[in-house]
């Protein structure tokens, strides 16, 4: 798939570190020129856009909370502004807030609302008239293994990524006719900061779950955004794929 | 006028693949010219390039025919 996406321009939300960053990475080795938007981490998203730069391609950190409407549409206006299209959206911004439903408080639950189902409307949303006009556009969301089973103590998380879900199938079919697919990934429990913070009881469970009888790697969901960011996936739309050790089948 | 009625009609054609002779003033995107609604948001995407203006969602969603998009452009530009 070498160079395959050479001459598009890609947005990967949440890129500064553990699966976007990997997925930005993914990108820019098939010849992409990405932007890697970051919401506090600045110094991580700048080495990331080094990394990719030593790859050969264009690069560019953009700050922006998603969750905000009139941030996510100037993050996509930027890119407009500089490269003058935009091929390829990934959105994977996501934070978590865990606690049970009797302590959840309502702002963990609207701020991981606002971050990881929201951000994902209003990011595409920005993208629609640029690839409306373009007929051609990928976008693939970042779902969740827990958003297709659940998982005690993630109830806003769970709400959120299962909503993703939805959302992709709903802006599949309104964009089809446009040369524009929507996807999304589901991964499972992957080696990265985020699931780095479960404690260690936890962790040994999780590991019994999984039929592969290990945490996946960034790079393992990289590459199948990869595929569906490629020419390769064009007849696929609306779906889901797992990839998660085989903990949903 | 007719400057605003021939640009509108070039993208309308264009666009909607209509013949040109359908293209009349009380023609209906819809009714008459086959468009769905994300044809309609579409056109009027394209309308805003081509006359260099803005059309606030709340506006497109009343311009229902060929007419109501010539009248609007000449009371907005």
């Amino acid at each position: 798939m070498i160079e395959a996406l050479k001459g598009q321009t890609a947005l990967v939300t949440g890129a500064s570190r553990g699966i976007g960053r990997s997925i930005a990475l993914a990108l820019a080795d098939m010849g992409a020129d990405v932007a890697v938007n970051y919401s506090g981490n600045e110094a991580a998203a700048n080495e990331v856009v080094s990394e990719l730069r030593s790859k050969g391609v264009e690069a560019i950190a953009l700050k922006a909370n998603v969750g905000n409407s009139a941030e996510a549409d100037a993050l996509v206006k930027q890119i407009m502004d500089k490269w003058g299209r935009i091929d390829i959206l990934v959105n994977n911004a996501g934070i978590t807030r865990d606690n049970l439903i009797m302590r959840m408080k309502e702002e963990e639950f609207d701020q991981v609302i606002e971050t990881n189902l929201k951000g994902v409307f209003n990011c595409l949303k920005a993208v629609s008239r640029p690839m409306m006009k373009q007929r051609y556009g990928r976008i693939i969301n970042i779902s969740s293994v827990v958003g297709a089973l659940g998982n005690a103590g993630q109830a806003n998380y769970v709400a959120a990524k299962a909503g993703v879900i939805g959302l992709t199938k709903a802006a599949a079919r309104e964009l089809a006719s446009r040369g524009i697919t929507v996807n999304a990934v589901a991964p499972g429990f992957i080696d990265t900061d985020m699931t780095r913070e479960l404690p260690d009881d936890m962790r040994d469970k999780l590991l019994g779950d999984i039929p592969l009888a290990r945490l996946g790697k960034p790079e393992e969901i990289a590459d199948v955004v990869a595929f569906l960011a490629s020419a390769k996936a064009g007849y696929m739309t609306g779906q889901t794929l797992h990839v998660d050790g085989g903990m949903y089948m | 006028m007719s400057d605003i009625l021939d640009r509108v009609k070039r993208i309308v054609v264009d666009r909607l693949g209509a013949d040109e002779a359908d293209v009349t003033l009380e023609a209906s995107f819809k009714d008459d010219l086959g468009a769905d609604s994300l044809d309609v948001v579409e056109l009027v995407m394209e309308l805003e390039d081509e006359f260099d203006m803005e059309i606030s969602d709340e506006d497109a969603e009343k311009i229902t025919t060929v007419g109501e998009v010539v009248n609007y452009i000449q009371s907005h530009t």
